[in-house]
């Protein structure tokens, strides 16, 4: 794990640390999150910083059997994409099997250490 | 616009090569497209060498000119990289070298050497076409990207994995004559079905192998070919690039690719053509559902109707629509900076009839290549055509 940090990323998961999760929003209601200056998708630069909803909904989700060697202790495990209102975040769902883990369900998002590294990782808690 | 002439092609066997270094691939694969043009490296204006992941492999950056070297001239060079679409983006780059005037005569391919680092490191090494930030650190790798987007396609449209099943088993069947291929091995939807899980729903045997290999075109315009007397059966009519967010989580819909569409309409309109006029086609199927994503992505089909084109035949060498008659990536193998060059390759082989699948797509006179990088954030499509 290094000291150095990744500027505006790590102050999020500091927030999401802290129950004080945010997401950036720019004026045509894109989510997105940090670091940005400015919204891909339209080119706007009035990105205003949201409360992230407290409860997400899976979109889409895999069970990895075959991971990076950073997650070599924890496999296998499920990561999924959940979206959060108008933003979408991607994360390992923690102490879940594949088949507990459905499009359309409910989490939590949460910062925990991951099994191999123990490096800051965007966890799920299925809800 | 004036046609850029595919004059000549090479390339290695694709396959585990661990124990040779990346500028002997290139070398080999880029001295054959020289030889086959029949011009000689004080010829060539430029270079545009693919490459994704060679500073890891190999510790190399600044790779361009090791290229230019293995050609033999220290002509002008740069490294494209766009992660798997790598060649396909250097191929485009050297289309508008030639159309442009700037350059006459130019090599555009691409190398990639992985199997020296083994699976683990290969595996850490391709998951880089992924987003560090959001999606690496979250677990994701290469196959669980596309495993995202099967989930998300079957949720959309339905479908199951033995209809991913018959696309390896078909790319499988069409590589068992190609020498060049990584695989040439017969396999069932059982096979598949019951392979390891690499990440679900897909398993081993949806995914593309780790391979090793070199493959280069030598491009020249028109009249370079005309002045030179140089055999000139196959140009490249139109180019086309997309483009979409780096992260899956950025995109709102992830059972569809438009960074392929976009490509692929820009090249159509580029060539003067429609989806209705393509006789055959390579598309970038590092994973089963990835073949599905392109066809749908180049207009081939609509919307949810891609996944069942192997089950019925469609896309099978006697089918109506051939696809990846090489075997693909799944079958060919897939050295990721390679990979566009060698799809070019194969669709002008088959287009003049000198592929060993060419018997299957006797009459086609226009043909597709579809190059893909990371989850389809980098996409390249190139239209081929007979003529002369
Ligand atoms: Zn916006």
């Amino acid at each position: 794990m290094s000291d150095v940090r990744d500027g505006a990323f790590d102050e999020f998961l500091d927030a999401l640390e802290e129950g004080d999760g945010y997401y950036l929003e720019c004026s045509n209601g894109h989510g997105l999150l940090p670091p940005r200056r400015v919204c891909p998708h339209c080119g706007d630069r009035e990105l205003t910083r949201r409360p992230l909803p407290a409860t997400g909904e899976i979109v889409t989700h895999t069970s990895v059997a075959v991971p990076t060697p950073q997650f070599d202790d924890d496999a296998p495990y499920v990561t999924a994409i959940a979206s959060f209102g108008p933003v979408r975040i991607t994360g390992i769902v923690a102490d879940a099997d594949r088949t507990d883990v459905e499009i359309g369900q409910p989490v939590a998002v949460d910062v925990e250490a991951n099994a191999t590294t123990g490096e800051r990782t965007i966890t799920f808690r299925l809800q | 616009m004036s046609n850029t002439i595919i004059a000549g092609t090479g390339m290695t066997p694709f396959g585990p090569h661990q124990d040779r270094t990346g500028r002997d691939m290139f070398a080999a694969a880029g001295r054959a497209a020289l030889d086959d043009a029949g011009l000689e490296p004080e010829d060539v204006d430029e270079v545009f060498y693919g490459n994704f992941v060679g500073t890891i492999t190999e510790n190399q950056g600044h790779q361009g000119p090791i290229a230019a070297e293995a050609l033999g001239t220290t002509a002008p060079s740069r490294r494209v990289e766009s992660a798997c679409a790598s060649s396909g983006a250097a191929i485009r780059d050297a289309v508008r070298a030639v159309r442009s005037g700037d350059s006459d005569v130019v090599v555009a391919g691409g190398m990639e050497r992985m199997s020296n680092v083994g699976t683990a490191g290969a595996t850490d090494a391709l998951a880089r076409a992924a987003d560090d930030l959001h999606e690496i650190r979250a677990g994701i790798t290469f196959p669980a990207a596309y495993a995202l987007m099967a989930q998300a396609y079957f949720d959309r449209f339905g479908g199951s994995h033995e209809d991913l099943a018959h696309i390896a088993v078909k790319n499988h069947e069409n590589a068992l004559v190609n020498d060049h291929a990584h695989f040439q091995q017969a396999i069932s939807v059982d096979d598949v079905i019951e392979a390891p899980e690499v990440a679900a729903p897909l398993g081993l045997y949806d995914a593309c192998p780790i391979s090793d290999g070199g493959a280069a075109l030598v491009l020249t315009s028109a009249e370079y070919a005309a002045e030179h007397d140089l055999e000139t059966t196959v140009a490249i009519t139109g180019s086309g690039h997309g483009g979409d967010t780096m992260a899956l989580q950025d995109r709102r819909e992830l059972a569809k690719t438009p960074a392929t569409r976009d490509a692929a309409e820009e090249a159509y309109d580029d060539a003067d053509v429609g989806p209705s006029d393509v006789d055959l086609v390579e598309v970038h199927d590092c994973f089963t559902i990835a073949e599905v994503l392109a066809l749908e992505g180049l207009g081939l089909y609509s919307y949810g109707e891609g996944i069942g084109a192997a089950r019925r035949g469609e896309t099978c060498r006697d089918g109506r629509l051939p696809v990846n008659l090489s075997g693909g990536l799944k079958a060919k193998g897939h050295p990721v900076g390679a990979t566009g060059a060698a799809q070019l390759i194969a669709v002008a082989s088959l287009l003049e009839g000198s592929h060993p699948r060419a018997d299957a797509v006797e009459d086609a006179t226009l043909g597709v290549a579809h190059n893909a990088g990371g989850t389809v954030a980098s996409a390249t499509v190139h239209v081929l055509e007979v003529v002369a």
